[in-house]
C-alpha cells in the first residue's frame, strides 16, 4: 500500500486551502459596493475602462455601473425610486438643472464636505447648495458642447457661432431639441446681444426667441438622442451642429472625419455633478467614491482618458499645457442660465415648441 | 337556438380572470393617468395633489389643437394604406400553397420582433443621401446625385406603415382564409371579372373586419412617437412626441397625462363614431 503522499494531493489540498483563506475577502469584496449612475455610451464605456477598476483596487469597493439616460428622464426615476424607498444607483451623474430639480424635493442626500480632502481645491461652480448651505452635491465632470463640422464636408472650421444663422448652410445643421440641453438662447444672447444677461428680462427671452427662428430653415434634425446626430455627422449625411467636444474629440481620434471647435464666443461650458440620492443606504461608500474622484490625479486622468474638463483649479491639476487645451480653453466660455432653465422651464419650453414645430 | 339565461354566481366565474386582467392593466393605470392630469405641477420639481384644471386649459389652444389634428390625419393615413396594401396582399396570399404561405407569415411575424428604433434607424439609413436608396437610382442612371428623402412626410408614413404592416396582415389573415370561395366563384360565374368580383363580393364581405383593422392600426399608429422624430421635421412631430417630451425631459407629469387622457378621448370617440355609422349603414 502506498502511504506516501502525491504531489498531486498536496497541490489539490493547498488550492482548497488558499480557496478557504480567499473566501472571506471574496464576500468583503461583494459587501462593499456602489451602484453609480453614469451617462450611457461613451461616458460609460470610458468610466468602465479607465476609473472604475482602479478604484476598486483602492478602495475595496466594487462598482456597478448603471447607464443613465441625459436628460431628466433619470431624475424622474430617481424621485419615482426614492419615493417607494428604493435607490436606482447609489451616487449618480447629474446635470445642472435636475440637481436644482432634485433639491426642491430633497431629493439629494447632503454631503459633508470634510469627507472630501480636495474640497477646497473645487472650482465653485461645482459645489451645488441647497439654499440653507447644506451640500447637494460635488462636480463630478464638466463638458462643452461646442460647434462640430464634418471636416470632408467643411476642410475650413467655422469660427463663430454666426455659421448657424449662415444662409450658405441651409438644410445642414444637427442642433439638440430642448430649450433644456441646446442652450442655444444662451448662444443666440452672447453672439447678438452681448451676453446672458440679455436673458434677465421676458422681453430679452423673447428676443433672443425671436433671433433664434432665424436658423429653423438651416436645420435638418433637431434631435434628442444623440446616437442619431453623431452618426449622421461622422457619415457627412448633417455636417454642421452643436455636439459634445469630448465626444466629437473621442470620435476624430478613432479616425472619424470630425472636428470640434470653440467658437470665438466660446464654447457651451455644462457640467455635472455626484449627488447621492436620499434613499441610498450607501452614503459612507458613496463619500469615498466623490473624494476618490475629487483628487487631482483622477481628475487629470478622466481629462486624458475620458476627455472631460476638471472640475478642480488649474494650478493642482498634473495636465500639462497641451494635455489641458485638448479637453479645455482659454476662451470664456458660455455658461447656461441654469436658474431660468429650472424657474421659467414650462414658458420656456412652450415658447420653444411653438418655435420649432409651429 | 335558445339561448339559457344565465342563473348563479358561478355561471360569471370564467369571465374573473380577464376582469381581473383588464382592472390591472387598464383601469388602474389608466385611472392613475386621470388623477395625475389634474394634480397640480410644481415647476421646480414633480407634482403636488390637488384638483385643478391647468393642465387641460393649457392644452386647449390653437397649437396643440393643430399637433392633434395632425396626429389623427397621420393615423388614419397610416391606417387607410396598411388596408389598401394588406388586403390585396392577403387575399392573394391566402390563394398559394401551404408551404409559400407559412414562409410569408414567418418573414412577416419577424419583422414584428423588430423594434421600433431598428426600424426608424434601418429607414433612416436607407432614405439617407449618403448610403440611402437614392444612391442605387444614380447607380442606375436616373438621377443625377444622390438626395436625402428625410427627413420628410412620406419618410414618417413609410416608416410606420412598414411597422403596421405585419399587424394588419395577421388580423386581416383569418379571416381571409375562412372566407367562402364559392362566393367568388358564383360571382365569376355569373360573369363578374376578377376585379370585380373582389371588389363587389369579397370586400364586402368582409367589411367588419375591414374596420376593424383600420381601428386596430390607427390606434397603434397615434400611440407612435419615435418613428415621427427620427424620420420628420419637427412639424411632423405627433402628439405623443409632445407627451414624452412633458413627461420625461420637462418631468412635467399632470401635463403630460392631461394630453394622454385627451388623446385616448378623442381616438375612443372617433372609433366609436365609426362602429356607430357601421352599425348604422348596415341596418340601412
Amino acid at each position: 500500500m502506498n502511504t506516501k503522499i502525491s504531489r498531486r494531493t498536496v497541490l489539490a489540498g493547498a488550492v482548497v486551502g488558499a480557496g478557504a483563506l480567499a473566501m472571506p475577502s471574496v464576500l468583503r469584496a461583494q459587501d462593499k459596493s456602489l451602484k453609480v449612475g453614469v451617462y450611457g455610451g461613451y461616458f460609460k464605456k470610458s468610466f468602465d475602462e479607465h476609473i472604475f477598476p482602479d478604484f476598486t483596487k483602492a478602495t475595496g469597493i466594487a462598482v456597478e455601473s448603471v447607464a443613465e439616460p441625459t436628460g431628466e428622464a433619470w431624475l424622474v426615476q430617481l424621485e419615482q425610486a426614492a419615493r417607494a424607498g428604493q435607490a436606482p444607483a447609489d451616487v449618480s451623474m447629474m446635470a445642472q438643472v435636475p440637481m436644482l430639480k432634485g433639491q426642491s424635493t430633497e431629493l439629494w442626500a447632503p454631503i459633508d464636505e470634510t469627507r472630501i480632502k480636495h474640497f477646497g481645491d473645487l472650482l465653485p461652480q461645482f459645489v451645488s447648495k441647497y439654499q440653507d448651505g447644506r451640500i447637494a452635491g460635488i462636480g463630478a465632470v464638466a463638458w462643452y458642447i461646442t460647434l462640430v463640422t464634418n471636416t470632408d464636408v467643411y476642410p475650413q472650421a467655422p469660427e463663430s457661432w454666426e455659421a448657424l444663422w449662415d444662409a450658405a448652410n441651409k438644410d445642414k445643421l444637427g442642433l439638440l431639441a430642448l430649450v433644456s440641453n441646446s442652450f442655444l438662447l444662451e448662444v443666440t444672447a452672447k453672439t447678438f446681444f452681448g451676453g446672458t444677461n440679455a436673458l434677465d428680462t421676458e422681453e430679452g427671452q423673447l428676443k433672443a426667441f425671436e433671433k433664434l427662428a432665424e436658423v429653423k430653415p438651416n436645420v435638418r434634425l433637431w434631435y434628442r438622442d444623440e446616437a442619431q446626430f453623431e452618426q449622421a455627422l461622422k457619415s457627412g449625411e448633417i455636417p454642421m451642429g452643436q455636439y459634445y467636444h469630448d465626444v466629437t474629440g473621442l470620435a476624430a481620434s478613432e479616425g472619424h472625419p470630425v472636428r470640434s471647435t470653440f467658437p470665438k464666443e466660446g464654447g457651451i461650458q455644462d457640467s455635472g455633478c455626484w449627488a447621492v440620492s436620499r434613499a441610498s443606504k450607501k452614503m459612507d461608500e458613496a463619500l469615498v467614491f466623490i473624494d476618490y474622484m475629487s483628487q487631482p490625479s483622477i481628475q487629470g486622468l478622466m481629462s486624458r482618458k475620458v476627455g472631460t474638463a476638471p472640475t478642480l483649479k488649474r494650478e493642482v491639476l498634473d495636465l500639462t499645457p497641451e494635455e489641458f487645451a485638448a479637453v479645455s480653453t482659454e476662451i470664456e466660455p458660455i455658461i447656461p442660465r441654469y436658474d431660468l432653465h429650472a424657474t421659467k422651464a414650462d414658458w420656456l419650453n412652450q415658447k420653444w415648441t411653438e418655435m420649432i414645430v409651429g | 337556438m335558445k339561448r339559457e339565461h344565465t342563473r348563479s354566481l358561478t355561471d360569471y366565474a370564467p369571465l374573473v380572470y380577464p376582469g381581473l386582467m383588464l382592472i390591472i392593466f387598464f383601469v388602474v393605470p389608466f385611472s392613475t393617468m386621470i388623477a395625475v392630469s389634474f394634480f397640480q405641477r410644481d415647476p421646480a420639481g414633480f407634482y403636488k395633489t390637488a384638483f385643478v384644471f391647468d393642465n387641460y386649459a393649457r392644452f386647449l389652444s390653437l397649437f396643440f389643437g393643430q399637433v392633434l389634428g395632425f396626429s389623427l390625419l397621420l393615423s388614419v393615413l397610416v391606417a387607410l394604406c396598411c388596408v389598401t396594401i394588406a388586403f390585396p396582399f392577403t387575399y392573394l396570399l391566402v390563394r398559394q400553397s401551404r408551404a409559400i404561405q407559412t414562409v410569408w407569415l414567418v418573414a412577416l411575424l419577424s419583422v414584428l420582433s423588430l423594434s421600433e428604433v431598428i426600424i426608424g434607424f434601418s429607414w433612416s439609413t436607407l432614405l439617407s443621401r449618403t448610403a440611402g436608396i437614392s444612391n442605387l437610382l444614380v447607380w442606375l442612371g436616373l438621377i443625377d446625385q444622390p438626395v436625402a428623402l428625410l427627413p420628410s412626410f412620406g419618410a414618417v408614413l413609410t416608416g410606420m406603415v412598414y411597422q403596421a404592416l405585419p399587424y394588419s396582415i395577421l388580423v386581416l389573415y383569418p379571416a381571409l382564409v375562412r372566407l367562402d370561395p364559392t362566393l367568388v366563384e358564383a360571382a365569376r360565374t355569373l360573369g363578374a371579372s376578377p376585379g370585380r368580383a373582389f371588389f363587389n363580393v369579397v370586400v364586402p364581405a368582409l367589411r367588419n373586419t375591414l374596420v376593424a383593422t383600420i381601428i386596430m392600426v390607427f390606434v397603434f399608429a397615434l400611440g407612435s412617437y419615435l418613428l415621427p422624430q427620427i424620420l420628420g421635421r419637427p412639424q411632423h412631430w405627433t402628439l405623443s412626441v409632445l407627451i414624452t417630451d412633458q413627461a420625461i425631459y420637462q418631468s412635467n407629469m399632470p401635463f403630460a397625462a392631461a394630453m394622454a387622457v385627451f388623446l385616448v378621448l378623442i381616438s375612443l370617440a372617433l372609433v366609436g363614431l365609426t362602429l356607430l355609422v357601421g352599425r348604422r349603414e348596415s341596418a340601412a
